[in-house]
């Protein structure tokens, strides 16, 4: 119906070259051509945060980014935090914490929160607050949530 | 082992795959050969249909069929989990905004949002009652035909249903003091972050229906009624929901679904947008009217409460949740005489439903307040006024009902102490308390299997939903507790209705109960094998011996389950395979079908300043405190509290659908209609719970989950009002809704002075 454009991205470390009709969203190539199911579908205006992946060191709203806006770009989504099945210590500290009841914003906001740190090694509890208020919780987690950011800062500093 | 499974908080069931987006929600499943399919709905409220036109959709290539009522039988089935009154697609009449009166099942789901476009409804508008007082008016459309109901009385009017509870004599109590006030509780939704989903697929000779549904077996039988199947024949898949908090209980769109694929010969997907699941799920708004006698030394003389609870335009689960909700309306107080009259008015709105609380918070807001309202005309402390009524352990504050179930005092105590509630208050700040009681489920009825495997590794089948609660990990943890294995050789399979022992329903915060007890005895079973195992092993008689907790306990020695179960087994090897049952039987003649199986108590204190330049509130210390008879797992414990008040802070203080005059919702979508973020917290947030071991689950423990949301606003506002002095009976307390009673209450004394 529409005709497609040619875009290569890196997800996760790999290379994906994939054939995309130019008004798709970075969600719908995530979670319709790769598959990768992670980024979550919700509100589609860039208010839940379900769908944050980062591009390029920067969070994003996979649902407010076009695929071709991203063509040659490296993205990372919540599958592609822990490496060989060991989880990072931010998602180690979502679990001891508490953080994670119905776990469906879980992807958003531990991407969102790997980015935080990534940024700001040691965040006070505002920044966090500040820095997540992108991503919705409806199981209200938000306290266990900055919990495990803060504890996952202590221990990189370690 | 280090520490007994029970009262620990490992680390959750089912968390890995959580965190590292491997968890399969619904929409994350695809089926080969799947069509897609989408609602198609008129922008009013409430429509006479004339017809429906789909030729122009069905050219569009890739569409297979438009659905309309004309490819339904005849008359067009109806269902639901009170009455069976709506329809699979709306007939004659769309009667809220969003039903859906058309589906078109296409290749993708673009080219089905493209053809539901194209769908030519003609209808004509029609009046549309939207409010209480206008489903109330003399003149009022109706929204059921009264032909529906033709042996009730009620029929002529919007009323579905009035409940009425009372006892002594509210009309002949005196009292030195009679608060008499309004309140109102706005209309919100559920706004699961997941939003809801279904794909229907012929199985065979029969269905299978994958739904992020609270309850499986009921949706099973929802769908046998409707497409005319055997149980055997309908196989509903419940993947983990992504939060459902009541709103994904009852069946929505299974039916239209399941009619689709079979009409498709194919899967077919729904997954709604976060527009439509609004359009779908919200809690009840309710007007109430609560007039209290107290005795000047606060002791409480009568309650008299009159609630309209404003349903929607089918009753779902409303009307129970009216009756229900508002049962324990006059709270965990002895109330000498009571008379509770609640209805449920139906609207040209969207149908409401189960919502954490079911119906109570409604009724709390308005029956707390005026309690501060009346302590405070007293010259009373409220929360002194609160102790002097609380009901003692084992007293009948509800004639009939289950006795007080718990030392509610320690509760209340606790959540003061932890805000210093008399302490000095920091300038600009104020403090407010209350308390909430609801009762837990009033009849029951759950299955659990164990098998223990060969190697001592478990599965657990019990169907529940694990919608975020964590019961996975409190069954496993039941299960370690009793035969010994390590929590992460234990597999808890639940959401399959082929697979998968009935369970009633995962509500009422009744799952640690009753399907933790059917786990419980199903582990029992076991154990009583085992038990009879070790006697033949060893020549024993089985009285003489112990299984419990992992160890097999012989008169001389301790052996571990493993030593009994290998040699047991034999060469063959195999399993041992345990049943259990939890059961709470129906008592005929009790006004809600049964008593209480527990109550959740809890108290919110706490502490708040206002910026009186933009009505702005601030919660500076929150406290919440919860009798759970006892945390199996302590942190999902508080998780919950925690969460159930920060979104009782969110129709507190910010959510409510806003309606035009037609009856359509004007702030559809997140980017409107707001719920609380990291950012809308209170500065500080303590819970914390009381534990005496006397709930009827296991090992103590009562339900709980709901109890940390039934007084949220009734706390917050009692301290916006100490704070400020403004009084405010309409909720949320919004920005501009404080600002304008502080306004108002500055320009009182300016008058005086003209």
């Amino acid at each position: 119906m529409t005709a497609t454009v040619a875009i290569t991205l890196r997800v996760n470390g790999r290379l994906r070259s994939i054939e995309v009709a130019p008004h798709r969203t970075l969600l719908d190539v995530l979670r319709d051509d790769i598959r990768l199911t992670g980024a979550k579908e919700c509100c589609l205006v860039g208010e839940c945060g379900a769908c944050t992946v980062i591009v390029d060191g920067r969070t994003v709203d996979s649902c407010l980014v076009l695929a071709v806006e991203v063509d040659g770009g490296e993205v990372t989504t919540a599958e592609g935090l822990a490496r060989d099945g060991t989880l990072t210590p931010l998602q180690q500290a979502f679990l001891d914490e508490g953080a994670v009841q119905c776990g469906f914003c879980i992807p958003g906001q531990v991407v969102s929160a790997h980015a935080l740190l990534a940024e700001n090694p040691d965040p006070t509890l505002e920044e966090i607050q500040e820095g997540l208020a992108g991503n919705l919780c409806r199981c209200g987690c938000y306290w266990q949530i900055s919990d495990a950011v803060i504890a996952a800062a202590r221990n990189d500093a370690r | 082992m280090t520490s007994a499974p029970v009262g620990g908080s490992p680390q959750r069931v089912g968390g890995i795959a959580r965190v590292t987006g491997q968890q399969e929600y619904l929409a994350d499943i695809h089926l080969p050969g799947e069509g897609h399919a989408k609602l198609v709905t008129l922008p009013v409220a409430h429509a006479r249909l004339v017809a429906i036109d789909a030729s122009v959709a069905e050219a569009l290539p890739g569409v297979q069929f438009v659905m309309t009522p004309a490819d339904l039988p005849d008359p067009i089935p109806r269902f639901g989990p009170q009455f069976n009154d709506r329809p699979v697609l709306a007939v004659g009449e769309a009667l809220y905004h969003g039903e859906p009166v058309a589906a078109v099942v296409a290749e993708t789901r673009e080219i089905a949002e493209a053809a539901a476009r194209l769908v030519r409804v003609e209808y004509e508008e029609l009046p549309a009652a939207v409010t209480v007082a206008a489903a109330l008016a003399a003149d009022a459309p109706l929204v059921r035909d009264p032909k529906l109901r033709p042996d009730d009385a009620l029929a002529s009017t919007n009323v579905l249903r009035e409940h009425r509870y009372t006892w002594g004599d509210v009309d002949t109590t005196t009292a030195d003091l009679v608060v008499e006030h309004d309140y109102s509780f706005p209309m919100v939704t559920h706004f699961a972050i997941e939003p809801h989903a279904v794909i229907a697929a012929p199985d065979d000779d029969g269905i299978a229906v994958w739904s992020s549904i609270q309850h499986p077996n009921w949706l099973q039988r929802i769908l046998a009624q409707v497409l005319g199947l055997p149980l055997a024949k309908v196989r509903v898949h419940a993947p983990d929901p992504g939060g459902a908090f009541g709103g994904k209980q009852h069946a929505k769109y299974e039916p239209l679904v399941a009619f689709m694929a079979r009409r498709a010969g194919r899967p077919v997907r729904l997954v709604l947008s976060l527009e439509e699941t609004f359009q779908a799920v919200r809690r009840a708004a309710a007007e109430v009217h609560v007039r209290t006698g107290l005795m000047a030394d606060g002791t409480i003389a009568f309650q008299d409460v009159a609630a309209d609870y404003l349903i929607g335009a089918y009753a779902d689960i409303a009307d129970r949740v009216v009756g229900k909700g508002s049962y324990p309306g006059c709270g965990p107080y002895r109330v000498p005489a009571a008379r509770i009259v609640a209805r449920a008015v139906l609207s040209h709105t969207l149908p409401s439903t189960a919502f954490r609380g079911f119906g109570n918070p409604q009724v709390n807001w308005a029956v707390e307040s005026n309690l501060t309202d009346g302590a405070l005309a007293l010259g009373l402390d409220p929360l002194e006024l609160r102790l002097r009524n609380l009901a003692r352990r084992g007293e009948a504050f509800i004639p009939f009902d289950t006795p007080a179930d718990g030392d509610w005092q320690q509760a209340v105590h606790r959540a003061a102490e932890l805000i210093d509630w008399f302490g000095p208050k920091p300038p600009g700040r104020g403090r407010g308390i209350a308390v909430g009681i609801k009762s837990g489920p009033t009849t029951g009825l759950s299955y659990a299997t164990v098998r223990l495997l060969a190697d001592g590794s478990i599965v657990v089948y019990a169907g529940t939903s694990d919608m975020g609660q964590g019961a996975r990990t409190v069954f496993a943890q039941i299960a370690a507790q009793e035969l010994g294995a390590p929590l992460d050789w234990i597999t808890v399979v639940m959401g399959d209705t082929v697979v998968v022992p009935y369970d009633q329903q995962t509500s009422a915060s009744r799952s640690t109960v009753l399907m933790g007890n059917a786990v419980l005895s199903a582990c029992r079973d076991i154990q009583a094998k085992l038990r009879a195992m070790a006697a033949r092993l060893h020549g024993l008689d089985e009285s003489s011996i112990v299984v419990d907790a992992g160890v097999v306990r012989l008169p001389d020695r301790e052996l571990s389950i493993l030593d009994v179960l290998k040699p047991g087994l034999g060469r063959l090897g195999g399993e041992v395979v345990g049943n259990g049952e939890a059961r709470k039987e129906a008592e005929p003649g009790h006004p809600l079908g049964g008593s209480a199986a527990f109550f959740e108590f809890n108290c919110t204190a706490v502490e708040a300043e206002v910026d009186r330049d933009t009505g702005d509130v601030t919660l500076t210390r929150y406290a919440t405190v919860s009798d759970v008879g006892k945390a199996i797992n302590p942190l999902q414990v508080r998780m919950q509290d925690e969460g159930a008040a920060i979104q009782g802070l969110g129709h507190t203080l910010m959510e409510h659908f806003i309606f035009d005059d037609g009856g359509r919702i004007r702030n559809l979508g997140a980017i409107d209609y707001r719920i609380p973020t990291s950012m809308d917290l209170p500065l500080e947030m303590i819970s914390e719970i009381v534990e005496n071991g006397d709930g009827p689950g296991p090992y103590g423990a009562k339900g709980m989950s709901e109890g940390a949301i039934l007084c949220v606003s009734a706390a917050v506002a009692a301290a916006v009002r100490d704070a400020t002095g403004a009084v405010i009976r309409d909720l949320p307390l919004s920005p501009e809704r404080v600002w304008q009673a502080l306004n108002e209450q500055s320009r009182v004394p300016e008058e005086v002075v003209r």
